[in-house]
């Protein structure tokens, strides 16, 4: 099975413009295009949020699709399960929006869609090679990644910051 | 060596892709390039719902219903802050056209008062128009002192507090009392920018519709007041356009002269750089450098000014700045003021060409700045002529590329030219439209913007259009995009259809009327006026309508305002950021019909957008019953 990419954040470039959950609800709209989307009904949501911690940080967050996915065990109509690609997918037929997903998610990215009673979340654009919030990103914030590329452009850093600490 | 999809994807012009070629050889960056960095562009920018308006923000509404604000700190919400944003660039565009037509105001009156270095008052007939427009009296005046009185008056103009604008005053009279009903009738150009300023501070007006009819108030201040008073005075002193042949795009500039462009846009200093190139001692001096002669061209709306009073050469639109740079072969790019890239200092700096800016109101990184005064306006653009002959020794031939890019052109229809050339009279074209020969008449401004095609949106709404039998008249990039497309020949009247065509062989004109630079679509305002006063009915009963194919400037979004307010139904080739206030934007592509008889429509593609305008003209016809 060939490594799979995940959306990595880094939260020093996140400048909270939001531009990602903007792209990120265009891509989950019926029209896929900015203009058309906000006239769109139900309007279309964005699966990604950006946080602010005190005193000016901005956090993008977006599901983990965890490997030892809490949502996936506890959903009770088993209507989240794994893909090949290893998202973790709710098939909204099965949903019953009991909302025991959004209770056991720990980061809070599982959103209830009023219009049709669903819990909906990020799907990482499967029409898509990068997902939209990424692709939208001006300031490189979202990073989607392998997790040993990521670790090795961390590892990069850190060593010459090392480096850097040591006098080099 | 075929040219990239890339490339060819990014303009319509040969010159473009050549030029942009030789860019990427070179690895020099364009606005097309920094266009692409820019992407994706800010989803609440391009939508108008953030406001930076106090510092209790910046705020910006989301625009999907269940996420996110709905509403700014101070509780504006998203109709508010887009209607603030959008006069905010009303009154941009209004204070550029407008200051530049003070600047003009200021010329005549030191010219008036023999305190101008070199200026003259070259069109008495014009001249004894105006004064008779303003009521001065000219029996046994001299020019200077009719124009002294001239002068005060429009310069009056700009302060007033009460109004009227005496130019707004030439609309039919069932547009001014529209106008009044609707509280739009401007009562001095400075004031009604003031007023937008105060009102879209915070706590003050949060009225939409409130807020965008002062935002056609200061617009109708602008293309009446501030671009009339801008073209009017430049013609009293640079003479009336009539129609010149000449010659458009990058080819114009020439091997072996010394090369000035002329950017910008007030024709003030570009007459003087005019009147210094044909000075024998710095033509002696470009001699003995080794160069055939000075070359002056122009560019955007200066080579607008310039080509349809002088036959002056133009080398290109808003996009094509840096590419006249990027031939090596410009030896000073001399800039006053709009539309001037500030991206033109670092490129300049990779060749031997001299940025010089001219305007004590505009600087750039990297510009020599060589200030421009009108006492002593000769002598300053010798001085800066004389920087360029200087600067001719510089150049590296290797660097040199010129492409070989040039059309012929026939400009310069002011409304007195195209009355001379219809015979003295309105009559015949009056009769051509009633005989439907032509169809109607359109008028197509506006700038160039990389989120468009290059000179596509601007060519293919107008072939469209004249191939439909749509007289078109045009200014500023459109104009220019024309003409390096050959349209503004009468030979393009085989591009039109029979019925235009026809009207074209009869006159010896062109299917496309070349009117003059963005302040001169006071020209087309003012012809609009005189047709539908010589029909008796307002300018929105007329088949007539606007585009603006590739706009760009808070100066398009002021003329957008203007043309719509006039009664000019107007189609706009990119989309306004407004689309964040459903409000809003029914306002604009509706309402307005029941406040100023027109509206706007947004339509991207240029042909598209063409037939909205046909469709259009020929409700009116059908209206007016021909």
């Amino acid at each position: 099975m060939s490594e799979p990419k995940e959306i990595f954040v880094r939260t020093d470039r996140c400048v909270g413009c939001l531009s990602c959950t903007i792209a990120c609800a265009v891509e989950h709209s019926a029209s896929k295009t900015l203009f058309g989307a906000v006239g769109e009904t139900p309007a279309p949501k964005s699966r990604v949020y950006v946080e602010w911690v005190e005193s000016d940080k901005k956090v993008p967050i977006v599901c983990r699709h965890c490997e030892d996915a809490p949502c996936m065990y506890a959903c009770i109509s088993g209507a989240i399960s794994r893909n090949k690609d290893g998202v973790v997918i709710t098939d909204t037929d099965k949903c019953i929006g009991c909302w025991t997903c959004v209770m056991v998610c720990p980061y809070g990215v599982i959103g209830r869609h009023l219009e049709t009673h669903k819990a909906y979340r990020c799907d990482r654009c499967p029409d898509r090679d990068v997902p939209a919030c990424v692709g939208a990103c001006p300031t490189g914030a979202l990073i989607y990644k392998t997790v040993p590329a990521y670790s090795a452009s961390v590892r990069r850093h850190a060593s010459r910051e090392f480096v850097k600490a040591e006098g080099g | 060596m075929g040219t990239s999809d890339k490339i060819l994807g990014k303009s319509i012009d040969p010159a473009v892709h050549q030029m942009l070629e030789r860019a990427e050889k070179l690895n020099m960056e364009t606005a097309w390039d920094r266009y692409e960095k820019m992407l994706p562009q800010c989803g609440f920018g391009e939508l108008g719902v953030c406001c930076r308006n106090c510092n209790m923000g910046p705020c910006r509404i989301s625009p999907f219903d269940d996420q996110g604000p709905k509403k700014g700190i101070c509780g504006a919400t998203a109709d508010i802050i887009v209607a603030r944003n959008l006069i905010r660039m009303i009154a941009g565009g209004a204070a550029a056209h407008s200051d530049h037509g003070r600047d003009l105001a200021h010329t005549l009156l030191l010219t008036a008062e023999g305190k101008s270095g070199g200026y003259e008052i070259k069109d008495e007939a014009k001249l004894a128009a105006l004064a008779a427009e303003y009521g001065i009296d000219t029996d046994g005046r001299t020019k200077e002192e009719i124009a002294l009185d001239l002068a005060r008056a429009v310069y009056a103009e700009f302060g007033k507090q009460e109004g009227p604008i005496r130019f707004t005053r030439r609309a039919p009279e069932k547009r001014v009392a529209q106008w009044q009903k609707m509280g739009i009738d401007p009562r001095g150009i400075d004031r009604e920018i003031v007023e937008i300023m105060h009102r879209t501070h915070i706590g003050v007006d949060n009225d939409p519709v409130n807020l965008i009819l002062q935002g056609l108030k200061a617009s109708i201040a602008d293309g009446w007041g501030g671009s009339t008073i801008a073209t009017e005075i430049s013609d009293v002193l640079f003479g009336t356009p009539s129609p010149v042949r000449s010659e458009a795009n990058l080819g114009v500039l020439k091997k072996d002269h010394v090369n000035i462009v002329a950017h910008g846009h007030e024709p003030v200093l570009s007459e003087m750089i005019l009147a210094a190139a044909a000075d024998p001692a710095l033509v002696a001096k470009a001699e003995a450098a080794g160069a055939k002669g000075i070359n002056v061209v122009g560019m955007c709306c200066t080579g607008n000014e310039i080509i349809m009073r002088h036959g002056i050469p133009i080398a290109g639109n808003f996009l094509q700045q840096e590419l006249a740079v990027m031939t090596g072969a410009v030896e000073a790019m001399i800039v006053d003021v709009q539309c001037i890239m500030p991206a033109l200092g670092d490129l300049c700096s990779c060749f031997h060409t001299r940025f010089i800016s001219t305007s004590p109101k505009a600087k750039f990184p990297g510009a020599v700045h060589m200030e421009f005064h009108e006492e002593k306006a000769l002598e300053t653009a010798k001085e800066i002529v004389g920087a360029a002959v200087e600067n001719y020794g510089n150049r590296v031939a290797e660097k040199v590329f010129i492409p070989g890019e040039k059309t012929e052109c026939m400009v310069g229809f002011s409304t007195e030219a195209i009355v001379k050339a219809l015979g003295g009279t309105l009559d015949p074209l009056l009769d051509a439209v009633k005989s439907g020969a032509v169809r109607g008449i359109a008028g197509v401004v506006g700038c160039n913007n990389p989120k468009i095609k290059h000179d596509h949106g601007h060519v293919a709404l107008v072939r469209e259009l004249i191939e439909n039998n749509v007289l078109v008249v045009t200014t500023g990039c459109n104009a220019i995009a024309c003409a390096k497309a050959g349209l503004m020949l009468p030979e393009a009247a085989e591009e039109a259809g029979d019925g235009l065509a026809g009207v074209c062989r009869t006159l010896g004109v062109p299917p496309v009327l070349h009117m003059g630079s963005c302040v001169d679509i006071s020209r087309i305002l003012t012809t609009c006026a005189a047709v539908a006063n010589a029909l008796g009915v307002d300018i929105s009963d007329l088949p007539v309508a606007g585009a603006a194919p590739e706009w760009m400037s808070e100066k398009a979004v002021s003329i957008g305002a203007y043309v719509v307010s006039s009664g000019i139904f107007t189609v706009l080739g990119t989309v306004p950021q407004v689309l964040g206030s459903p409000l809003v934007t029914e306002v604009l592509t509706r309402t307005a019909n029941d406040v100023v008889g027109a509206a706007f429509a947004v339509e991207t593609d240029p042909v598209k957008g063409a037939d909205l305008m046909i469709a259009h003209i020929d409700k009116k016809r059908a209206a007016l019953g021909i």
